[in-house]
C-alpha cells in the first residue's frame, strides 16, 4: 500500500491515534470511527498499545509530580509518529498546551524539547480533517436533527473555531439546531463534578434545558468526556435525547444505515 | 441578609449549595451579568487592535511589578512632594488602624467612602464601626448592600443579586418614602437626596485607588456616578488605600488600562468620572491627604513566577459575569470581597493561613473563559491548577484518600499491562450495577450517581478490538 501511494504521488500520513483512556473504555465506537475516516483519507493509523492516560485527572486534582510521570511516558511514546490525532480535545489541549507549563514548571529543558517537538504535530480530530488534510466533506450520511454543543477544551483551549462545524453542515440528510449558549460549559471540569456537585449539577441542568429547548435527536460534540456528562444526566431524566461523538456522525454512511 | 455571610468560614462547596437555592438571586444575576456582557461585546468588538491593547497592558503590568520596589519608593516620594503623606501597612490590621487613627485624629463621626475593594480587604467599615465613626458608602449599588445589611456578589456592582423591586422596597424603608416607584432614575434621585446631605457634612473621606502614576504621585479612581469625585473634593481630609500592585511609572502606561477597563467592567466606552489628583493644592479640594499602600499578602504572590500574574488584574470583573459557575453562585459563595474566578486565585493567596479559602481554587471547572475575557490576560485556570497544587501539597492527612486513589489510578496508568488489568478490574467490577449498557448507581459514588448516569465499561474495548482486527 505504501509502495503503491508513493508511486501514485499520495502522501501518506503515519498517524499515531491518541484516543483517551475513556474513549477506549466507555466509548470505543468512536476510535473506530476515526480510524475509519482516518484510512479513507489514506492515513496509515496505528494505535500505540502503549498509551495509557495523559494524566489530565492528576493535573486538574493537583497533582503535578504524578501528571509529570504521566506525561513522560506519553511523549515517548507518541514520538515516532508523523502526527499524533486524538477525538479529544481536553486530552489535545492537555498535550499541546498543559505538558509545555509542567516542563517549566518543573525546569525540564529535556522533557520540554521533547514535549515542543510533540506538540506540533498533535492535533485534534476536527483540526487534523480541516487544516492537515485539508477535507470538511467525507461523504457522512446522517438523517437526524442535531445540536451541537462548543466544548470548553474545544472552543476556548483549542480555539476550533467553526471546523467542527464546518464538518458537520457537509454532512447529508442531517439538520443543524442551534441551542442557546451553546459554548457554555457543561458542568463536567474532572473531579468539579464530584468536588462540587451542587454546582456542577447548576451548570449540568440548565445545559440539559437548553438542549432540550431545542426540537433535536442528538446532541453532538468533540469531546466524549463532555458528552458523557450531558449524556448522563440526559439518560439520568429519561430523556429521549442522545449524545454522540462528531466522529460517530462523520463515519456513517448511506449504504450502512 | 446575607445568604452566606463572609464570617462563617466555610468551604465553598457549603457555601454554594446555600446560594444555589436562592432562585431569585439567581435569576437576577443571570440577567444582570448577561446585560453587561451584551454591552461588553459590543464596545470591544468595535476596537480593532483589542488583542494588542490586551497584550500591552499585560506587559506594562509585568514591567511595573519587575521595577515594584523602586516604582513605589518614587510614589511615595512624589505624593510627599505634593502635600500628600504616605503610610505603609504590611497587613489588613495595620491598614485599617491606620485609616481609624487618622479618622480619630479628624475628629470625624462620620466618613464618606467611595467604592473600594481594598477597604473591604482590610474590613474598615467594621473596624471604624467600633471606634464609633460611621462609614457611609455612597456608591449606589454598595449604599444599597449597606443599608440592606446585606454582602456584596460582585466586585464591580456588589447589589447585582437585587432587582429593581427589591431595592424599592428597600429605599421605602430606610429613607421613609412610601411614595416612590420602581422607577430606576426615581430610586437614584431617592438615594442621591439622602448622600448629598452626607457630602456636604463629611469631613473626612475615604477610597481605594483604580491606579497612581509614580512619576506625579498621583492617584486615580474611575467611576459612573459621580460620588467619587464629591468624595475626593468636598471634605477636608482624604484618605486612599491602595494595594501596592496599582501603581504604574508614567501616564504613558494608563491609556491603555483605561481604555480596556471600562469596556471590560461595565461595557462603556469611557467610564462617565476619572478623577486624578496629586496631593494637595491650596484652597481647592482636601487640606490633608494621606496614601495607605498596602502589601497584605502581595509580595508574596510576587515570589510565584506563575500566580505572580494574580497582581495584573484591573478589578473589571469581566471574568465574574463570563463565569459559568460564579453566575449560579453568586459573590457569597467566595466569603471574600473578591469573587468570581479572580476571586479564587486572589483570596487564597492573600489569606494563606484562611483554610476555608483552600478549597476556591476548585470551584472551578476550568472552562476557561475567564483567562479568554481577561484584558490583562491573567491565565486564571492556569493559576488554579498551580494553586491546587500547593493547596495538595499543603493538606497532609486530610489529603490522604485522594492521594491514594490518584497514586493507585496513577500505577495503573504507568504500564500497559497495569491498564489493561484496570480495564478487565472495570468490567468485572461493575457488573452488580449494570444496567443495559450503563450504571446507574454504585456505591460511595453517589456524588456523580445522583445527577447522572454513566456508561457502562464496554464488553469489547478499543483496545481489544484493536489487536483483534488491526494488529
Amino acid at each position: 500500500m505504501q509502495v503503491l501511494c508513493a508511486e501514485l504521488g499520495i502522501q501518506i500520513v503515519k498517524v499515531g491515534l491518541f484516543l483517551a483512556c475513556f474513549n477506549e473504555s466507555l466509548f470505543p465506537e468512536t476510535g473506530k470511527s476515526v480510524v475509519k475516516i482516518l484510512e479513507q483519507l489514506n492515513c496509515e493509523v496505528d494505535f500505540p498499545l502503549a498509551q495509557t492516560c495523559c494524566g489530565q485527572l492528576q493535573y486538574n486534582s493537583g497533582f503535578q509530580e504524578h501528571t509529570l510521570a504521566l506525561a513522560r511516558r506519553f511523549v515517548d511514546i507518541f514520538a515516532p509518529y508523523d502526527a499524533v490525532v486524538s477525538p479529544s480535545s481536553s486530552c489535545t489541549h492537555m498535550v499541546k498546551e498543559v505538558f509545555l507549563q509542567l516542563a517549566e514548571d518543573f525546569n525540564d529543558h529535556d522533557f520540554e524539547l521533547k514535549v515542543r517537538n510533540l506538540a506540533q504535530k498533535t492535533w485534534e480530530f476536527t483540526e487534523f480533517l480541516v487544516d492537515k488534510l485539508k477535507v470538511t466533506k467525507l461523504g457522512a450520511y446522517y438523517p437526524h436533527t442535531v445540536t451541537y454543543h462548543a466544548t470548553c477544551s474545544s472552543s476556548l483551549g483549542l480555539k476550533l473555531d467553526d471546523r467542527p462545524l464546518r464538518l458537520l453542515k457537509q454532512v447529508e440528510g442531517l439538520e443543524l439546531v442551534e441551542m442557546e449558549s451553546a459554548n457554555e460549559c457543561c458542568g463536567f471540569g474532572g473531579t468539579f463534578a464530584v468536588k462540587n456537585k451542587e454546582v456542577s449539577t447548576a451548570m449540568l441542568q440548565d445545559k440539559i434545558a437548553a438542549i432540550e429547548a431545542v426540537d433535536v435527536k442528538y446532541c453532538v460534540a468533540v469531546d466524549n468526556s463532555c458528552l458523557m456528562h450531558i449524556g448522563g444526566g440526559l439518560s439520568k431524566k429519561n430523556s429521549e435525547i442522545e449524545v454522540i461523538h462528531l466522529a460517530d456522525i462523520l463515519a456513517s454512511r448511506k449504504e450502512e444505515i | 441578609m446575607p445568604v452566606v455571610e463572609r464570617g462563617e468560614k466555610i468551604a465553598f462547596k457549603n457555601a454554594a449549595e446555600r446560594t444555589l437555592q436562592d432562585g431569585q438571586m439567581r435569576r437576577n444575576l443571570r440577567h444582570a451579568t448577561t446585560v453587561i456582557r451584551g454591552k461588553r461585546e459590543i464596545v470591544v468588538n468595535e476596537i480593532d487592535d483589542w488583542q494588542e491593547l490586551r497584550e500591552q497592558a499585560k506587559q506594562i503590568k509585568t514591567k511595573a511589578l519587575k521595577n515594584l520596589p523602586r516604582l513605589l519608593e518614587q510614589l511615595e516620594e512624589n505624593v510627599k512632594k505634593a502635600g500628600g503623606q504616605v503610610h505603609w501597612a504590611r497587613d489588613a490590621d495595620e491598614a485599617s488602624d491606620i485609616v481609624k487613627q487618622l479618622a480619630k485624629q479628624s475628629g470625624a463621626q462620620e466618613v464618606v467612602k467611595i467604592k473600594s475593594m481594598t477597604t473591604e480587604e482590610i474590613n474598615l467599615n467594621r473596624v471604624l464601626a467600633d471606634e464609633g465613626i460611621q462609614a457611609i458608602e455612597t456608591d449606589l449599588a454598595e449604599l444599597i448592600i449597606q443599608l440592606g445589611n446585606d454582602e456584596s456578589t460582585h466586585i464591580v456592582v456588589p447589589s447585582v443579586h437585587w432587582n429593581r423591586d427589591q431595592i424599592r422596597e428597600l429605599f421605602v424603608r430606610e429613607f421613609n418614602q412610601p411614595e416612590l416607584t420602581n422607577n430606576p432614575p426615581e430610586l437614584a434621585n431617592a438615594a442621591r437626596a439622602y448622600l448629598r446631605r452626607k457630602f456636604l457634612t463629611a469631613k473626612v473621606a475615604v477610597s481605594g485607588a483604580n491606579f497612581a502614576v509614580a512619576e506625579t504621585g498621583s492617584v486615580g479612581i474611575v467611576e459612573s456616578e459621580g460620588n467619587g469625585r464629591m468624595c475626593l473634593t468636598l471634605p477636608e481630609t482624604l484618605i486612599s488605600v491602595m494595594g501596592i500592585e496599582k501603581v504604574i511609572p508614567t501616564w504613558e502606561e494608563l491609556s491603555p488600562i483605561l481604555e480596556l477597563l471600562p469596556r471590560s467592567a461595565t461595557g462603556e466606552r469611557m467610564n462617565p468620572y476619572t478623577s486624578i489628583w496629586s496631593g494637595t493644592r491650596e484652597n481647592d479640594g482636601p487640606k490633608n491627604f494621606h496614601l495607605v499602600l498596602l502589601d497584605n499578602g502581595r509580595t508574596d504572590i510576587l515570589k510565584d513566577s506563575v500566580a505572580r500574574e494574580t497582581l495584573h488584574c484591573i478589578r473589571c470583573g469581566a471574568c465574574l459575569n463570563i463565569c459559568p459557575v460564579y453566575r449560579r453562585t453568586g459573590g457569597q459563595a467566595y466569603q471574600s470581597p473578591y469573587s468570581g474566578p479572580i476571586g479564587a486565585i486572589f483570596s487564597p493567596q492573600i489569606w494563606r493561613s484562611e483554610r476555608h479559602f483552600a478549597h476556591l481554587p476548585f470551584a472551578s471547572s476550568l472552562c476557561g473563559a475567564c483567562a479568554d475575557v481577561c484584558p490583562v490576560k491573567i491565565p486564571i485556570p492556569r493559576i488554579l491548577t498551580q494553586l491546587r497544587y500547593r493547596m495538595k501539597r499543603q493538606s497532609g492527612q486530610a489529603g490522604f484518600f485522594e492521594r491514594f486513589a490518584i497514586g493507585l489510578v496513577t500505577w495503573f496508568f504507568m504500564r500497559e499491562q497495569r491498564f489493561a488489568w484496570l480495564l478487565k478490574l472495570a468490567k468485572f467490577g461493575q457488573v452488580p450495577f449494570k444496567r443495559k449498557d450503563k450504571l446507574a448507581s454504585v456505591p460511595l459514588m453517589g456524588a456523580w450517581f445522583e445527577a447522572r448516569d454513566l456508561p457502562a465499561v464496554a464488553d469489547e474495548t478499543f483496545r481489544d478490538w484493536w489487536k483483534k482486527n488491526k494488529s
